[in-house]
């Protein structure tokens, strides 16, 4: 795993960090902006936020090219964020609004944009993973070289369809990277409590697939691991599996108040972790930005958050009349 | 012994607490059921009570852990199979319909699979698509299940309580919306047959047949509807497979007016089958087409308003009623 003082020594530009302190601060405010609503009865139904993850998308975002897609489970909106999505759409979609990426009849955890290559958000635990890998054989079909980023979490790891798909990626050299989001729980059971094999790359091996442990708290961690895989799937050499070690800081869902982990738990992550932080400090330490500069980019950030909540407020509810769309092609 | 008002989820509660008490076969697993009580607080207390062997959490793993449930229940134990929502359940089909189902039959009577599946269905709260579904049907379409659906606490404990005391794969299909719902249930022992309606209200003008979360609404109907004079019988099957066609046949044959209330999408319903077979054994018992209210032929939306509009509310059923009472005439159209 890269650590800091790594990362600090590397070569990566100010423009680079810069973008990473964006993107993951867009996503956090993002966040932190839907919780709000959801407190304030604006949005209903269930709301994973991805808060304490960002560097995870926002690195592997950073290894994309146009052409590769990304699928992802109910803990969507930050995926979203990070493939340029526009972030009016993501909210009016979670106040279930006509403006919305699902013209409101998605949800939090059911958005999709072709444009981005951005093929959900799905609500069964697991599911993604075999979509994922026919995202990826498709184009593999097509004979292009694009990649499909597959994510899925700590808790999907367990479910069996995603070994039916490890082996035919395999098999058939899928160009897809398996991305397990390994927050430490599954809704409240934790990794060690799910399976007695907990480093979950490692399950790969016995299909013959590639991987390896990342530090998921560290941007430049995640974007050089991504850039490995990406490149082992580019060439042709199939699947690969990136285990991201992360951390969640809210609960499962926002009715969750978990109660299965310890405060110290959560505020030791927050404080020694923090992806957001680390890269401020990567940022200020050598004088590569000043806090106004940084600040400046706080203020561009909340407006564009507080713009979204306005529009998804706005933006009016669906006509009754669309029941009876979008169902059939 | 007395009555006390009780929530759903605590006679599920006490349900499996008695059951597990009397019969050292009987236990439970499912996904955050053991420490964290279960996402509706069914299980809270379990574990403390009866321990982990008996009490289990699962991975997140529907298709293992039905399977592993049904083969436990093949070889007598009695487990309860907690599934957090019955779209989830769609993972385990195999299990439950190439093997529970078929395996009594398969092994010449020899073999019983007392395994019981406790999820819950229906809309409430925009939970969108993947988490709303009313899919009873799927499974009253396969022969060797039984259904069971819950619409009251009293009904929920002694359903349940039969169901840990019965052979056969039972699949106990409760409703999001329901779990905080009060009724009186009594402190002592008792259990319902299956097989067995509830005339939830006498009525003779109309018969009313509805289940699950759909009861409350055909109760607060039949109460609008009776400031009008008009009588509603409201009859609540509990289990549709077995299902009480004597009890249905009999209000019918009395009231010759038939609405069915169901949350499910209209086709393909099990609605459509009590039509079916009313219209076979008592057609000439009517004096009205009987009338279906059913959830549309939608994917359940986001959106608290289109949910809303896409499942039947009470409107919905005072309008059927009125409509097959010829009360209202002319009818708005469906």
């Amino acid at each position: 795993m890269a650590g800091k003082k790594e990362a600090a020594k590397s070569n990566v530009s100010r423009e680079e960090l810069l973008k990473y302190y964006r993107e993951m601060l867009l996503i956090r405010r993002f966040e932190e902006k839907a919780g709000q609503l959801y407190g304030m009865g604006l949005i209903g139904g269930f709301c994973h936020l991805y808060i304490g993850q960002e560097a995870v998308v926002v690195g592997l975002e950073a290894c994309t090219k146009e052409g590769d897609k990304r699928v992802t489970s109910y803990r969507d909106h930050g995926h979203m964020l990070a493939c340029g999505m526009d972030a009016n759409g993501v909210m009016a979609e979670l106040t279930g609004r006509e403006g919305g990426y699902s013209k409101g009849k998605g949800g939090s955890m059911h958005m999709f944009s072709r444009a981005k290559h951005f093929y959900g958000g799905h609500g069964i635990v697991g599911a993604q993973v075999p979509l994922g890998a026919g995202l990826a054989m498709a184009d593999k079909y097509k004979g292009n070289d694009n990649v499909t980023f597959t994510y899925f979490g700590d808790g999907a790891a367990n479910q069996g369809q995603v070994y039916e798909t490890y082996n035919m990626a395999e098999l058939w050299q899928l160009p897809v990277i398996f991305v397990i989001e390994n927050n430490g729980y599954a809704m409240g059971t934790s990794v060690k409590r799910s399976t007695k094999s907990t480093t979950l790359f490692g399950r790969g091996l016995a299909y013959g697939i590639p991987g390896e442990q990342v530090d998921g708290m560290d941007v430049l961690a995640v974007k050089a691991a991504g850039e490995k895989a990406v490149a082992h799937c580019r060439a042709g050499n199939g699947p690969y599996i990136l285990e991201m070690m992360t951390y969640r800081y809210r609960g499962h869902s926002m009715s969750d108040p978990a109660k299965y982990r310890t405060r110290e738990e959560v505020e030791k992550m927050k404080a020694e972790k923090d992806a957001i932080e680390h890269v401020r400090d990567l940022l200020l330490t050598p004088g590569l930005a000043s806090e106004e500069d940084l600040k400046a980019i706080d203020r561009e950030i909340k407006d564009v958050v507080n713009a979204s909540a306005e529009f998804a407020k706005e933006s009016p509810e669906p006509s009754v009349s669309e029941l009876y769309t979008d169902i059939y092609a | 012994m007395a009555d006390r008002e009780i929530m759903y989820r605590d006679a599920l509660r006490e349900a499996i607490d008695e059951e597990m008490a009397a019969n050292a076969q009987v236990f439970i697993i499912g996904e955050g059921i053991a420490e964290r009580g279960g996402s509706y607080k069914v299980t809270e207390g379990l574990l403390a009570k009866y321990g982990k062997k008996r009490v289990r959490d699962t991975p997140i793993a529907e298709a293992g852990m039905i399977g592993v449930g049904v083969g436990a229940a093949i070889a007598g134990a009695r487990p309860i199979v907690e599934i957090l929502y019955v779209d989830f359940a769609m993972l385990g089909m195999e299990m439950i319909v190439n093997q529970a189902a078929k395996f009594r039959l398969m092994t010449g009577g020899t073999g019983r699979v007392p395994f019981i599946m406790r999820t819950q269905g229906g809309t409430g709260g925009g939970v969108a698509a993947q988490h709303s579904q009313s899919l009873e049907a799927l499974f009253y379409h396969i022969p060797g299940l039984k259904v069971v659906m819950p619409s009251t606490p009293y009904d929920a404990k002694g359903l349940l309580k039969y169901a840990l005391r019965q052979d056969d794969p039972v699949m106990f299909l409760e409703h999001k919306h329901l779990y905080m719902t009060k009724g009186m249930v009594p402190e002592g022992e008792y259990v319902i047959e299956f097989g067995k309606a509830d005339i939830k209200r006498e009525g003779s003008d109309v018969t009313l047949i509805a289940w699950s979360n759909m009861v409350p609404r055909a109760m607060a109907a039949a109460a609008e509807l009776a400031k009008d004079g008009i009588s509603v019988e409201v009859v609540d099957p509990r289990t549709l497979s077995p299902l009480d066609t004597g009890t249905i046949l009999a209000s019918v044959a009395k009231t010759k007016r038939v609405v069915i209330v169901q949350e499910a999408v209209r086709r393909g319903g099990v609605a459509s089958d009590i039509a079916s077979i009313i219209q076979e054994q008592a057609f000439y018992d009517l004096d009205a087409p009987i009338t279906i209210v059913a959830g549309l032929n939608t994917p359940i939306p986001f959106n608290l308003e289109l949910e809303k509009a896409s499942v039947p509310q009470v409107p919905d059923v005072v309008a059927a009623v009125r409509k097959v009472l010829h009360h209202d005439i002319p009818m708005a159209a469906e």
